[in-house]
């Protein structure tokens, strides 16, 4: 009789740790997760620039939404078990003999398993949409509607600079990326020796810039917008310097700068080869 | 066996320096050297007359690192027990096993011995790795600033990263499983002594490689190594790839030890169930290093062609590709990331029940993370190269596997978590340091999670954010259970105690300076300061500074620790008795320092080593019955 | 039998403190000569002259050769190299160039070496300039792509500069300069341009023509080296 009275005082005991600490938890994460995701997460680079930026910055705010009560989970245990469960007298005494739980550990393994593929889930819906500014080589399957009429504009890198090449404007190439507001844009990112990256911070745009391939990313302007362009990839000596602002502007501003770039190149015009998606120069130049 | 355990007749003075030794070693491997230059030279005919337009001879370089490694090697003598045994001598395992300290500068077979000696060698290079984040963080305090000539800070970049990963991929197991399995399994050796001892030695070649590539000009592609960059870079390139190859097959052979030896060595009643976890993640991270490091050294050998032999491997005008040395670097790569973090998760589980002085919770459920993580490590790799231009249809399926891993890594969280839980905690060092773990590998392993979503990689890949995933994950989840380890274990093998004050001044500044320095890399990663590049925007010198002015004071926490190493094992030396920690493990059964031979006999395994909390437990091991195994 | 370290003599703490101090001694001496060789092949700065008789105006002269020969640098003989002349009329190997803020930069490059060849033909057009581009005194407007031996280009300041080559008679006859520094004598081609140099700043300056005989893509060796094809404006 004793002994269930202290086995069942035990384990009141133990639903009393259990029920107060779940009460912390979900205390702690009711009221963080709603302000994380208000105030931090619109918060999050890469900002609106574009409409893919715009959809990264929901994601990151779902995932930052999401790491929070993961985060006091862990936290609140941890701290609990620290405060509450320390050895208070000095000797060597030993703890309550648990091995396991068999519905905690499935509850754990459920829980967890659900959580990460909605976020898989999730991501991948955001990733499908519209390609989320990532390069996806040369046959993209994440296009947005209506990428068709995009507009192409090419970006090779080359060691330690990015040039950018209109097509659409008989291979114009210039050195200063512009871009025409709320339009459709479809980047062929490039290389002509090492492997560059090509990162457009505001526009929420990376894509890798390999030699002989077409990478293909697809970003959907806004309104006006100066924007800094950044190779994100070890390329050489010059890696950290090799950056850009690039713009967007209106399309009567993009049309003139396009036609002052044609008159500034028409003396290389004829030496530049014909717009392709990949150039294989060849790699073994002749010695001085 | 037969009586092996010779005395040496001891010699006095300086012909104690004669014989197969670290001092020959180094000889004959500048000897080597020499020989593999002036081969390569001779090799290379006035046909290959690029090389005259080059200035660098990068056979010459390569042969004579080889030629210069092998000579090292016969001058530790290696190369005897071979010869020995093909002219006829009889088969013996030990050698050199009590010679006094000048063991540890030599080949020796006790593991014990190579558990030191890893301890010790690892320890060098990483205060020289270490060093090179001091000044990388230097150089980074002001943005235009060129402290180092242009090409040195990549250099910088790379040697911390290539001699960080190359040695702390063996960080815990080579000192800790070296010294410890053997004992923890209760037998009296590795399954291979020679190969334990020559997996050591390797790594300490291949670091010394390293730190020579400044003397060939440095090298531009940092750790990972990237195609075609590798082909266009200087002579140092070659030390990289000879340093990486090392460490690969020191890798290899390290994870064949170890499982040989868990999976056949182990002792009367120690089943599968029994086996204490730390074992269980040195198995699941020993798979992974038996498994991926062959890739590496076939990566590098393909790059070192290209750049010798003038094949076309990785070049797309030849007929290769950048991509390949892409795919094949990963499939290495990421198995290698969680050959880093798994011994983490193994020692934290190890330690939290001793100081918590409870079973470990869900025992089956912590084996089936770590072997989860280990196994889910081989499907995840292209999330390294999302927007290389990969086929993007596969781009959702990675992001769906790499999720996936946080899942086993959550076991490893659960268990831990429900040990400490009605637990009866006792502050101590090593505690600290796996509670530290708990807090580091969750922002790291959330990070980690963005990082595997396909539209947040976006901005954050190759930006300072990734770098502060994995720093949070590595030095967080790697570097301080390996100082965990150190606290809790060296007591035992060196049977002298660590300061306990001093210690938890290391732990708490190193814990505070680490997330002080790594904290801010993640709000400047999203804030467009890519990697590895020396210059940003000066809107962000303020957390550049913070960072960098933490990581000096990082730097000085290693030094307080190194203070704590000397001083309590060179002149304080109190001694630390059999079981400082009132642990269970058979290890903490034996005196300290153990005796060279382990145990008398072989014993019976009787309980379970996380037996607390029960009122009379089994004795974890009960001597062997009279006329059984020796 | 004892297993610990067997110490030849008495080991005093004396004798410990001394070994501790030499080790640390050793270490710093290690780390400062490591850091020592991190620290050389820093190109001292060049000053560029600055001409008398116009205000904020300033010269310089310099020399693009084939092999930069031994005594400028014993490493890398054969290595392209841009050299500079100094005020004492001797030629530097420093590519790290101190030029005033908002001045007029008069340039003038005496060409040593065949043509390479462009890999991207669009930076065969000199651009960001005051004025044309001169080689051996007439202005060019473009350059084909098989035709520049190097560029100067500052990316930061716009500046462009593709650099007319010698041509294939004259790099392997009898005039042809083969170590630097090479004389007015030998082969080789003048050409002239001037920038403006902007707001104070630190800039990279790059040769874009893939000149490194024997790299792979031509861009390796003297190309990735501050002090042969690579360089610093320094705008104070």
């Amino acid at each position: 009789m004793a002994e269930s009275l202290t086995q069942s005082a035990e384990g009141a005991a133990e639903i009393s740790h259990g029920r107060r600490f779940l009460a912390w938890w979900l205390g702690i994460s009711v009221v963080a997760t709603p302000l994380v995701a208000i105030f931090l997460g619109p918060a999050i680079p890469p900002g609106h620039g574009s409409v893919e930026a715009a959809g990264q910055v929901v994601d990151n705010t779902v995932l930052v939404a999401v790491s929070t009560p993961v985060c006091a989970f862990v936290l609140v245990l941890l701290v609990y078990s620290l405060t509450v469960f320390r050895n208070r007298t000095g000797a060597l005494e030993d703890g309550a003999p648990i091995r396991g739980n068999n519905r905690i550990q499935v509850l754990w393994v459920a829980i967890t398993s659900a959580t990460v593929l909605s976020l898989a889930a999730f991501g991948s819906y955001e990733l499908v949409n519209d390609g989320a500014g990532g390069g996806q080589g040369p046959s993209a399957a994440f296009t947005p509607a209506g990428y068709q009429k995009a507009l192409d504009v090419q970006v090779i890198g080359q060691q330690w600079e990015f040039t950018y090449r209109y097509p659409a404007a008989g291979g114009v190439e210039t050195s200063e990326l512009v871009l025409p507001e709320n339009t459709l844009v479809r980047l062929h990112v490039t290389s002509l020796d090492a492997i560059h990256s090509f990162w457009a911070y505001e526009l929420g745009v990376k894509a890798d810039a390999n030699p002989g391939v077409d990478n293909v990313a697809y970003v959907t302007t806004k309104g006006p917008l100066t924007f800094h362009v950044r190779c994100a990839e070890l390329c050489g000596l010059w890696h950290g310097y090799m950056e850009d602002v690039g713009h967007v502007v209106s399309p009567s501003d993009y049309a003139s700068w396009l036609d002052r770039q044609k008159t500034l190149d028409a003396p290389i015009m004829k030496y530049l080869p014909p717009y392709a998606t990949t150039y294989l120069p060849d790699p073994q130049q002749r010695a001085g | 066996m037969t009586g092996d355990v010779a005395l040496a007749r001891p010699r006095s003075g300086w012909s104690r320096l004669i014989g197969f030794n670290l001092l020959t070693a180094v000889v004959l491997g500048i000897a080597g050297y020499y020989l593999g230059w002036f081969v390569g030279h001779h090799v290379t005919g006035p046909s290959v007359d690029y090389f005259g337009d080059i200035d660098q001879n990068d056979i010459s370089v390569a042969l004579g690192y080889l030629l210069g490694v092998v000579g090292f090697l016969v001058g530790l003598g290696f190369a005897n027990y071979p010869f020995a045994r093909l002219r006829g001598y009889p088969p013996s395992l030990r050698e050199k096993e009590s010679e006094g300290v000048g063991r540890y500068f030599g080949l020796c077979t006790d593991h014990k011995v190579v558990g030191m000696q890893y301890l010790c060698g690892i320890g060098l290079f990483f205060f020289i790795g270490g060093l090179n984040a001091m000044l990388i963080r230097f150089e980074l305090l002001r943005p235009g600033m060129q402290a180092f000539p242009a090409g040195q800070y990549l250099t910088l970049v790379g040697i911390h990263g290539s001699m960080m990963m190359g040695m702390m991929t063996s960080g815990i197991l080579g000192p800790f499983a070296n010294y410890l399995v053997p004992l923890m399994i209760g037998a009296r050796r590795m399954a291979f002594p020679r190969i334990e001892a020559l997996t050591f030695w390797l790594l300490m070649a291949a670091g010394a490689i390293l730190t020579t590539t400044i003397f060939f000009g440095g090298f531009p592609t940092g750790w990972t190594g990237y195609q075609p960059l590798m082909d266009q870079a200087n002579a140092g390139m070659d030390s990289y790839i000879v340093f990486f190859a090392l460490v690969g097959v020191s890798m290899s052979l390290l994870g064949l030890n170890m499982l040989a030896t868990i999976v056949t060595m182990r002792a009367p009643g120690l089943t599968w169930s029994r086996l204490p976890i730390f074992c269980w993640g040195v198995v699941s991270t020993a798979i992974l290093m038996l498994l991926a490091a062959p890739v590496l050294v076939a990566v590098l050998s393909m790059g070192l062609l290209d750049r010798t032999a003038q094949t076309t491997f990785f070049v797309v005008q030849g007929g290769g590709s950048p991509y390949l040395y892409e795919n094949l670097f990963w499939v290495f790569g990421h198995p290698e990331v969680y050959i880093l973090a798994l011994p983490g998760f193994a020692i934290v589980l190890e330690i939290i029940p001793v100081f918590a002085r409870k079973p470990l919770w869900g025992y089956r459920l912590a084996v089936a993370g770590l072997l989860g993580v280990s196994l889910l490590s081989w499907l995840v790799w292209q999330h390294h190269i999302f927007f290389s231009g990969i086929n993007s249809n596969l781009r959702p399926f990675y992001m769906f596997s790499t999720e996936l891993i946080s899942i086993p890594t959550g076991f490893t969280f659960i268990c831990g978590l429900m040990t400490l839980w009605r637990g009866n905690i006792r502050y101590s060092v090593p505690l600290l340091f796996c509670l530290a773990w708990f807090f580091n590998f969750l922002i790291g392993g959330l990070s980690g999670v963005f990082l595997s979503d396909v539209p947040s990689d976006t901005t954050t890949h190759g930006s300072f954010f990734s770098m502060a995933h994995f720093h949070y994950t590595i030095m967080g989840g790697l570097v301080f259970t390996f100082f965990a380890a150190i606290y809790y274990w060296v007591p035992k093998m060196t049977g002298f105690q660590l300061n306990e004050r001093l210690g938890k001044i290391h732990f708490w500044t190193m814990f505070i300076t680490f997330n002080s320095t790594f904290a801010p890399l993640f709000a400047i990663g999203f804030l467009d300061q890519p990697r590895r590049a020396v210059s940003y925007a000066p809107s962000l010198q303020f957390l550049n500074d913070w960072a960098s002015v933490s990581a000096f004071c990082l730097g000085i926490s290693m030094l307080l620790f190194l203070y704590n190493f000397v001083y309590s094992l060179a002149f304080a030396r109190i001694p630390a008795g059999a079981n400082p920690w009132g642990s269970r493990s058979l290890e903490f059964q034996l005196p300290s320092p153990v005796p060279v031979h382990n145990f008398d006999r072989i014993p019976v395994i009787a309980g379970d080593i996380y037996d607390y909390g029960t009122p009379a437990p089994a004795p974890t091991a009960v001597p062997a019955p009279a006329g059984g195994a020796s | 039998m004892r297993d610990g370290p067997i110490y030849p003599r008495a080991v005093t703490t004396g004798r410990k403190l001394t070994g501790v101090a030499a080790a640390i001694a050793l270490a710093g001496v290690l780390i400062g000569f490591y850091i020592a060789n991190y620290l050389v092949g820093n190109t001292p700065a060049f000053r560029a002259t600055p001409v008398a008789a116009k205000q904020k105006t300033v010269d310089l002269v310099i020399q693009t050769v084939a092999a930069v020969g031994p005594q400028l640098a014993p490493t890398h003989p054969d290595w392209v190299s841009y050299l500079v002349r100094n005020a004492q009329g001797r030629w530097e190997r420093s590519t790290v160039f101190t030029v005033p803020a908002d001045a007029l930069v008069r340039v003038t490059i005496y060409n040593y070496d065949g043509a390479s060849g462009l890999r991207n033909p669009y930076l065969g057009q000199p651009r960001g300039l005051v004025g044309p581009e001169l080689v051996d005194g007439k202005p060019v407007a473009a350059f084909s792509p098989d035709q520049p031996s190097h560029t100067f280009a500052i990316p930061d300041l716009g500046v462009l500069v593709p650099i007319a080559p010698v041509s294939d008679k004259g790099e392997d006859g009898p005039n042809a300069c083969g170590y630097a520094p090479c004389t007015m004598a030998q082969a080789h081609r003048t050409i002239q341009f001037t920038f403006r140099s902007g707001k104070k700043g630190h800039y990279r300056w790059q040769c874009f023509v893939p000149c490194a005989a024997g790299f792979e893509y031509g861009f390796g060796g003297p190309m990735q080296t501050v002090g042969y094809m690579d360089g610093y404006v320094n705008v104070v």
